[in-house]
């Protein structure tokens, strides 16, 4: 069973996490890593910063200009996540990030990078399923999950086409808009879940807009997962260098939330 | 490399919205439904007549189209070479070629029943004719503007809110064209229900780049029939600047099967290729951006860099990719020319012709300043005048270290 499947076969719903690499600088990403991890995070993504977030609110754009400033580059980003993987063999580790870091070099050269260092899984915000030639071949290649997004546009229509080639777990961003902003109603969250899960057995993961264990907690009710990112985001915004004991409290307590909700 | 050259240079994009391997959908999944739904509307659009008709009225009496082919004898004279013509789009309503495309597309949010439009500019050009449009047809309108150029382009950010549109500047980034871009996206991604964004160039994710081309190409198509009729002639050069590139394409298109029409693209070099610059093809490479896959200027990561020119609306560090597509084919040559050549072509053409253009058609005519003497006088270039000056004059001023 791969990692990420594990992660979704605890019993339990699972708490995927946010943060973005090298944010406030690449020396602080190991210790707030190792924060997510011991707060109980079943599932890691790692943000990869990039000039022009189009899908993300203030919280993550700022997050992006703070590390690109500390001169964050690609090859930071590999290396953090190898040694990741050095530190924690079992805790799944996901790329987030755009199109153009992630193809600049070559699509083979970044699915090799991600299987060299032991991500999972990759998220590509801007590459939906039309343009699947652009990345999704070249992971499947060598065994790196796509994780895809669904929206509460992506209809009965389109949701075959998301599901086609992509693994891992399947993002449901439960409101039409960017990341760290308003929460969708739960009603909508539960019969959006429900529809996806009647079509496919892939875990589904509900994210933008969720900040409190209570809303963690509430989601988890109904989905596989939970996702949340502008919340530890800000807190890394807060502490800077010091951000890995808070962001290890707000992972434990949403993890606590997450876990026993149902 | 040499692959052979198709029968029509007219037939692209492909029905994946590519050409060659530039351009495509590279959208986040909450637009792909909208995006499809776009381009399922337009293709209705453009096969209805009554659309056409509408589209052709509004350009004749509300733009006052057929914008004047005008043989400019002066600038010709002086440059001693080639005869010099020029498409006189300035003289559009609103002063600049973008009115063309807005009409079009403001006539399609209508079509699909959006009541809300939304724009991002940066010279305050397309701003500027996305307000008009919006005033004309009674829509609420939010235009984004990179905060350099709000302060860079006062008298524009007035004219558009004279016109009822509110003004969002953008602080991200550099605050310039991209950063306004990215959060016009922001903004439809979360109210994709009722709002209809009305790109300003060629580029964005498919349809943009072919819709745009089209609502354009009543350039190229006037001049044609214009030039045809008053020297029974294809011309033999096109040349037109390019940021985005909708000017560019919208007078090359309908040309790019006549064997015999030579086409250059003029990009700015900024402060010079090797300094800070917008000429994505010259100091670029293929990347994906603001949904699609085109030349960018970028670093070894496919971080953006950021583009300099004194032209506020070539001041992008991407083309449309129909013009990535037409480099890489060889169909259009590209060139690019400094700000300091661009100041030197404005004031030519003040003083040959009586005519203020704005700084992005400057650039076109310090290109043809440069190609003109080098061929036959009785050759024909057609260049195209996309704006006048009159936004301009403070930034030109300041250049010339004139105060006003």
């Amino acid at each position: 069973m791969s990692r990420l499947s594990s992660a979704f076969a605890k019993g339990h719903p699972a708490l995927v996490t946010f943060i973005t690499a090298g944010d406030p600088t690449p020396g602080a990403t190991p210790a707030i890593l190792d924060a997510l991890v011991a707060g109980g995070a079943d599932v890691i993504e790692l943000g990869m910063p990039f000039t022009d977030p189009m899908a993300d609110g203030p919280a993550i754009q700022e997050a992006n200009i703070r590390s690109l400033g500390a001169g964050t580059k690609t090859a930071d980003i590999f290396r953090m996540a190898a040694d990741f993987r050095a530190r924690h063999p079992d805790v799944p580790l996901v790329l987030m990030g755009y199109a153009n870091p992630m193809t600049t070099r070559g699509s083979e050269w970044f699915a090799g990078e991600c299987q060299k260092a032991g991500v999972d899984g990759v998220i590509c915000v801007d590459i939906p399923p039309e343009e699947d030639p652009e990345l999704g071949p070249a992971l499947r290649a060598v065994g790196v999950s796509l994780i895809r997004l669904a929206t509460p546009t992506s209809d009965a229509a389109r949701l075959p086409a998301i599901l086609e080639g992509s693994s891992g777990f399947l993002y449901y961003v439960s409101v039409a808009g960017i990341t760290g902003k308003q929460q969708a109603a739960l009603g909508s969250i539960e019969e959006a879940v429900k529809r996806i899960k009647s079509t496919t057995d892939i875990p589904v993961a509900v994210g933008f807009g969720v900040r409190t264990p209570e809303q963690a907690a509430a989601i988890a009710k109904h989905a596989d997962g939970v996702v949340v990112g502008s919340a530890l985001v800000d807190l890394v915004a807060q502490h800077g260098a010091d951000a890995a004991g808070p962001v290890e409290a707000l992972t434990r307590a949403l993890a606590e939330a997450v876990h026993s909700a149902r | 490399m040499n692959a052979p050259a198709p029968n029509s240079f007219r037939t692209l994009p492909d029905d994946r919205g590519h050409f060659g391997q530039f351009g495509g959908r590279y959208v986040a999944e909450t637009l792909m439904p909208l995006i499809l739904e776009l381009e399922t509307a337009y293709r209705a659009a453009k096969a209805d007549p009554k659309f056409t008709e509408e589209f052709e009225d509004l350009l004749e009496h509300y733009v006052g189209r057929p914008s004047p082919l005008y043989f400019a004898p002066r600038i010709t004279e002086e440059l001693g070479g080639a005869q010099v013509w020029f498409k006189r789009d300035e003289l559009n309503h609103t002063g600049a070629h973008k009115i063309n495309n807005c009409i079009g597309q403001i006539l399609l949010a209508m079509r699909m029943g959006k009541t809300r439009i939304i724009a991002e500019t940066g010279a305050g050009q397309h701003g500027v004719a996305t307000a008009t449009v919006c005033a004309r047809f009674g829509l609420p309108c939010v235009i984004f503007m990179g905060a350099t150029d709000v302060a860079r382009q006062a008298p524009n950010v007035f004219r558009m809110k004279l016109l009822g549109a509110e003004v969002v500047p953008v602080t991200s980034g550099a605050a310039t064209l991209k950063d306004a871009m990215n959060e016009a996206l922001r903004d439809w991604v979360a109210n994709v229900h009722d709002t209809f964004y009305i790109i300003g160039t060629a580029a964005g994710p498919h349809p943009y780049p072919e819709m745009v081309r089209d609502f354009q190409s009543v350039i190229g198509r006037e001049a044609r029939a214009q030039l045809l009729s008053r020297t029974g002639r294809l011309p033999d050069l096109l040349v037109a600047a390019i940021g985005g590139g909708s000017n560019a394409i919208g007078l090359f298109h309908p040309f790019l099967d006549d064997p015999t029409v030579k086409m250059l693209g003029v990009e700015a070099a900024g402060h010079g290729l090797d300094f800070a610059h917008a000429a994505s093809l010259a100091g670029g490479r293929p990347g994906i951006l603001h949904g699609n896959k085109t030349y960018l200027l970028q670093d070894d990561d496919g971080q953006i860099t950021e583009a300099h020119s004194i032209s506020a609306g070539l001041d992008y560090p991407g083309i449309g990719p129909e013009h990535s597509w037409l480099k890489e084919i060889g169909r259009v040559d590209y060139t690019s020319v400094t700000d300091t050549e661009a100041l030197e072509g404005f004031q030519l053409l003040c003083r040959t012709e009586g005519i203020i253009p704005a700084l992005e058609p400057a650039h076109a005519i310090a290109a043809v300043a440069k190609v003109a003497p080098t061929m036959d006088k009785d050759q024909i270039i057609i260049a195209n005048l996309c704006g006048r000056g009159d936004k301009d004059i403070f930034t030109v001023a300041e250049a010339l270290g004139v105060e006003m």
